[in-house]
C-alpha cells in the first residue's frame, strides 16, 4: 500500500451513504440496509428464492436462497486493519451459508454464489423440499413457469434417496371462487399468507399442522374471496394456487406475453397479455411501482373473455336502404360512402360521442375529423363509479386524462347532446367505441329515429344494430397506443393479436375516414403507425412535449400534474419511508 | 362409505368421542369471557394476540379440548382470525382437537422410555382398557374408550428420562412403571370419583 495519503473505498463509500460488498469476485457499493438478494439480483447475480418477495415481509423459511459470506478478520486488541492494494480488507469465509432475504451488506462484505458451500446448502434444501412433492408437473399448470422446477434443474441432484411413501395432503382444494389450492405442490413458502395478511388485509389464509405435515389453508366457512386473491396465483412459486380460469387451458410455453396496459380503469394497471395464436388466454399483473405495484384486481384480470367472443364484429357493415337489415361491405368503398354521407349531413344537426376508452392517438385524430365536419356537439361518455381504496381508480374509462388533454372534454356536455338526440335537434350521430345505450343513456329508439349512425366498434351492441355503417374496429389487446391514466402518466397499449377479420385498428379507421373525408394538412391523417401520430401530438401539445413511442418504454412516463393517487401505492410508499 | 371431509373442512369437523360426558361442553359465559379478558389484560395493548396460547389452554383444561367452537371464540377475544388460532392448535400435539376420557393416560414413547419398556407398558394398557392400538395414528393421536373413562396418547418425553418407563394420567406423573404397577394404578383410578 503507497504511504501517500489515499481515499480507502470505504470512507468513499460511507460518504454517500453506502457501503462496499464483493459479490462473486467483483466490488460493488450498495445502500446501507439493502438486502443481500436485492444487491446480487441488482447486479445481475441471480439468488433463487421461493419466499422472498420484495413487496412482501422477510420470511426466511424457505432457505432457498442460501449464499457464501464473509467479513473481515475481527482483530486483536491494539492492531490496526491492513488493506489490500486496491484498499479492502481481506474476507474470511464463514464456513456455513447464510439466507440472502434476511440478511443485510455491510462494509467489506463478500458474497459467493457459486462454488459448492451454496449450491450444496440449495442442493440439500431442494432435496427436501422435493421429499413430499407429488412430481406431477405433467398436468400441473405451474409447470414451465414453476421456481421449484427451475432450481431443481439448476441445483438439483437427479436421484432421489428418499424411498419412504410421501405424506398425502390436500389436493384440488377449492380455497374460492377463483383459485384452487394443492397442500401438496406447496413449498410453504407463506407468500400467499403474506399477501393476504399484509396487502389485502383479510387474514384468510394460513398454515396449519406441524412439520412435514405442514400446511396452507383457509377456515372452514372462510374463502379466499377477495377481489385480490388471484394474485396468490401469481405469487405462488409452485403450483400450489392456480387460477380457476385457467386451470388445464394452456400449457405456459405455448403462450406468447405481451406487454400492455388495463383499460378497465382509469389506474391503467400494468399487464402481460398471454396469447396463443389469435386467441387470448389469461392476463397478469406487471410490475410498475408507480401505478399497479405487482397487482391487480381479479374482475379486470378476468375481463378478456370478449376479446374473442362471438359478438365480435369481423367485417364493417352497412346497411344501405332504410328498414332492410345491414349487410357486410368491404372497407374502401364503404369509407367512401360513409364519407359522403357525413358531408351531407347538417353540421349543426350532427354530433360525436367519442370514448375515453380510445387511445389517446384516435382521439387526436377524432379531434380532427370533428373540426372537419365543423361538429359543435362532441364529447365522450364520462363513466364513474367507487374506487376501492387499492387500485380501481374510481374513473372506469381508461383514458380521461387523455381526453381531457387532447379533447378538451370530460363529458360534461354530454347530457346535452344526450337530450338534442331525445328532442330531435341532433338528427345524426356518430358513436366511436361507445355503447350509447348502457351509460350514455341513449334508448335503442332514439338510435333508430336519427337520420343517419355511424358506429365504431369491436362487438356488437344495440348501438351498432341501430347503425347505418358499423365500423368494425379492435379491442385494446389487437392494436398500438398510448392513454394517461388517473394520475397523468402517458402509458403504452401494445398489439398482442392481430385484429380479428377484417376489423381494423380504430386508429387505422380513423385515419381512413379521414383521409376520406376531405384534404387536411394533416401529417396524422397520413400516418402509417400511430407512433408517428404521437410524434406529430408531441409537437401541438405542451404537456407532451418531447414525449415518444420509445421514450414512454414499459413503464410509462408522467406528462400530466393532475394530483390523483393510487391508494395501494401510497401506502406501499409511505410503508418504505 | 363415508365420504372424508376434504383438508379444509377437516379443521373444524366435530370429532365425537365418549369421553364428552365427563366435560361441561364449550359454551360463552359471562364467566369464560370475564376470564379471557384477565388473560388478555396481562399484555400490552394491541397485542392481544399473545393471549392466544393462554386461552386455548384455558379452554382445554376446563372443556377437555378445544371444539371448532371454540377457535372462532378465542380468534374473536384475541383480534386473530380462526385460521390463526387453527394453526396454533394443530402445531402443538399438546393441544387436543378430541375430546379424551376422564382419565387420560400419556406414556412416554421418547427413545429412554421406549427403552426401558413404554412400547409394550403402552400396548399393555390399551388392552386393559379396552383400546385398539391401531387406533392411535396421526390424525387421531388420542384413543378413548367406549364407556369415555380413559383415553391413552402416546407422548414426547415426559422429562424424567433417568426413570422410564414413564406415564402421566392427566396430570399426575409415574414413573418406574411396569405391568403389576399399571394394574394396580387402574384399579385405583377405576374407584376415583
Amino acid at each position: 500500500m503507497s504511504t501517500e495519503q489515499q481515499i480507502l473505498p470505504k470512507d468513499a463509500a460511507a460518504a454517500e451513504g453506502k457501503v462496499n460488498v464483493q459479490i462473486n469476485g467483483t466490488w460493488y457499493r450498495f445502500p446501507k440496509g439493502t438486502r443481500i438478494a436485492d444487491a446480487c439480483n441488482s447486479v445481475g447475480v441471480h439468488v433463487p428464492c421461493f419466499c422472498y418477495h420484495p413487496k412482501l415481509s422477510v420470511a426466511g423459511s424457505c432457505r432457498m436462497c442460501l449464499v457464501e459470506q464473509g467479513m473481515p478478520p475481527r482483530l486483536a486488541p491494539g492492531t490496526t486493519p491492513t488493506y489490500n492494494e486496491d484498499g479492502y480488507q481481506t474476507i474470511q469465509w464463514m464456513p456455513r451459508a447464510i439466507v440472502a432475504c434476511a440478511n443485510t451488506v455491510a462494509e467489506n462484505m463478500g458474497i459467493r454464489t457459486t462454488g459448492t458451500v451454496c449450491t450444496e446448502a440449495r442442493r440439500a434444501v431442494l432435496e427436501f423440499l422435493l421429499t413430499n412433492h407429488p412430481l406431477d408437473c405433467p398436468i400441473c399448470d405451474q409447470a414451465g413457469e414453476c421456481k421449484l422446477q427451475e432450481y431443481t434443474a439448476d441445483y438439483g441432484q437427479l436421484t432421489h434417496r428418499f424411498t419412504e411413501s410421501k405424506i398425502k395432503k390436500g389436493k384440488n382444494l377449492s380455497i374460492g371462487p377463483r383459485v384452487n389450492l394443492d397442500q401438496e405442490r406447496c413449498v410453504l413458502c407463506r407468500r400467499c399468507v403474506r399477501f393476504m395478511k399484509e396487502v389485502v388485509g383479510e387474514e384468510v389464509l394460513g398454515v396449519v399442522g406441524r412439520g412435514a405435515r405442514n400446511a396452507i389453508a383457509c377456515y372452514p366457512g372462510k374463502t379466499l374471496d377477495s377481489n385480490y386473491s388471484m394474485n396468490v396465483v401469481d405469487l405462488c412459486p409452485v403450483g400450489a394456487m392456480t387460477s380457476k380460469d385457467f386451470r388445464f387451458k394452456m400449457r405456459v410455453w405455448f403462450l406468447k406475453s405481451t406487454p400492455t396496459i388495463d383499460v378497465n380503469c382509469g389506474t391503467g394497471t400494468n399487464i402481460n397479455i398471454w396469447t396463443r395464436g389469435q386467441q387470448v388466454y389469461r392476463i397478469t399483473p406487471r410490475q410498475n411501482d408507480e401505478v399497479n405495484s405487482c397487482w391487480m384486481p381479479d374482475d379486470h384480470r378476468l375481463n378478456y373473455q370478449y376479446i374473442n367472443a362471438p359478438e365480435r364484429l369481423l367485417t364493417p357493415l352497412i346497411r344501405t336502404d332504410e328498414g332492410t337489415g345491414q349487410r357486410p361491405a368491404s372497407w374502401e368503398p364503404l369509407l367512401r360512402t360513409a364519407a359522403e354521407q357525413l358531408r351531407r349531413c347538417k353540421s349543426s344537426e350532427l354530433a360525436i360521442i367519442a370514448s375515453a376508452r380510445l387511445t389517446n392517438e384516435e382521439l387526436y385524430l377524432t379531434r380532427h375529423l370533428a373540426d372537419l365536419l365543423g361538429v359543435k356537439f362532441f364529447d365522450i361518455v364520462p363513466r364513474m363509479g367507487e374506487d376501492d381504496g387499492m387500485l380501481i381508480s374510481a374513473d372506469r374509462n381508461p383514458n380521461t386524462t387523455g381526453a381531457k388533454l387532447i379533447l378538451g372534454k370530460d363529458g360534461s356536455t354530454l347530457p346535452d347532446i344526450v337530450r338534442g338526440v331525445k328532442i330531435g335537434k341532433i338528427r345524426s350521430l356518430i358513436v366511436l367505441g361507445e355503447d350509447v345505450t348502457t351509460d350514455a343513456g341513449i334508448t335503442a329508439e332514439q338510435l333508430h329515429d336519427l337520420d343517419y349512425l355511424l358506429v365504431m366498434a369491436h362487438s356488437e351492441t344495440p348501438t351498432t344494430q341501430a347503425a347505418d355503417v358499423v365500423l368494425a374496429g379492435v379491442t385494446f389487446a389487437e392494436k398500438y397506443g398510448t392513454m394517461i391514466n388517473v394520475t397523468g402518466r402517458i402509458q403504452r397499449l401494445n398489439r398482442a393479436i392481430e385484429p380479428l377479420g377484417e376489423a381494423r385498428a380504430d386508429w387505422d379507421i380513423l385515419r381512413a375516414l379521414l383521409q376520406e373525408c376531405g384534404e387536411i394538412p394533416l401529417k396524422a391523417a397520413r400516418a402509417t403507425s400511430p407512433m408517428e401520430i404521437l410524434d406529430e401530438m408531441a409537437g401541438q401539445y405542451d404537456a407532451l412535449a418531447g414525449v415518444s413511442w420509445s421514450s414512454i418504454g414499459n413503464a410509462g412516463l408522467p406528462v400530466v400534474d393532475t394530483g390523483v393517487t393510487i391508494p395501494l401505492i401510497e401506502r406501499e410508499k409511505s410503508k418504505k419511508s | 362409505m363415508k365420504e372424508q371431509p376434504d383438508a379444509i373442512a377437516a379443521l373444524a369437523a366435530t370429532n365425537p368421542s365418549p369421553g364428552e360426558k365427563f366435560y361441561p361442553p364449550f359454551q360463552v359465559t359471562p364467566e369464560l369471557t370475564k376470564k379471557a379478558k384477565e388473560y388478555i389484560a396481562m399484555y400490552p395493548e394491541g397485542k392481544e394476540l399473545s393471549a392466544v396460547l393462554p386461552l386455548i389452554h384455558m379452554v382445554q383444561e376446563k372443556h377437555g379440548y378445544i371444539c371448532p367452537e371454540s377457535v372462532i371464540w378465542i380468534a374473536d377475544m384475541c383480534n386473530s382470525t380462526p385460521i390463526h388460532v387453527q394453526g396454533i392448535v394443530s402445531f402443538y400435539p399438546g393441544i387436543r382437537t378430541s375430546c379424551p376420557g376422564k382419565w387420560h393416560i400419556r406414556v412416554c414413547h421418547t427413545i429412554a422410555c421406549a427403552l426401558s419398556g413404554g412400547e409394550e407398558l403402552l400396548a399393555y394398557i390399551c388392552e386393559k382398557i379396552g383400546i385398539n392400538p391401531q387406533a392411535l395414528t396421526n390424525e387421531h393421536p388420542i384413543a378413548v374408550s367406549s364407556d369415555g373413562l380413559w383415553s391413552i396418547e402416546a407422548v414426547e418425553c415426559l422429562a424424567a428420562c433417568g426413570f422410564g418407563p414413564n406415564l402421566m394420567v392427566n396430570d399426575a406423573l409415574y414413573s418406574q412403571m411396569d405391568r403389576a404397577k399399571v394394574d394396580a394404578l387402574i384399579a385405583q383410578y377405576s374407584n376415583k370419583a
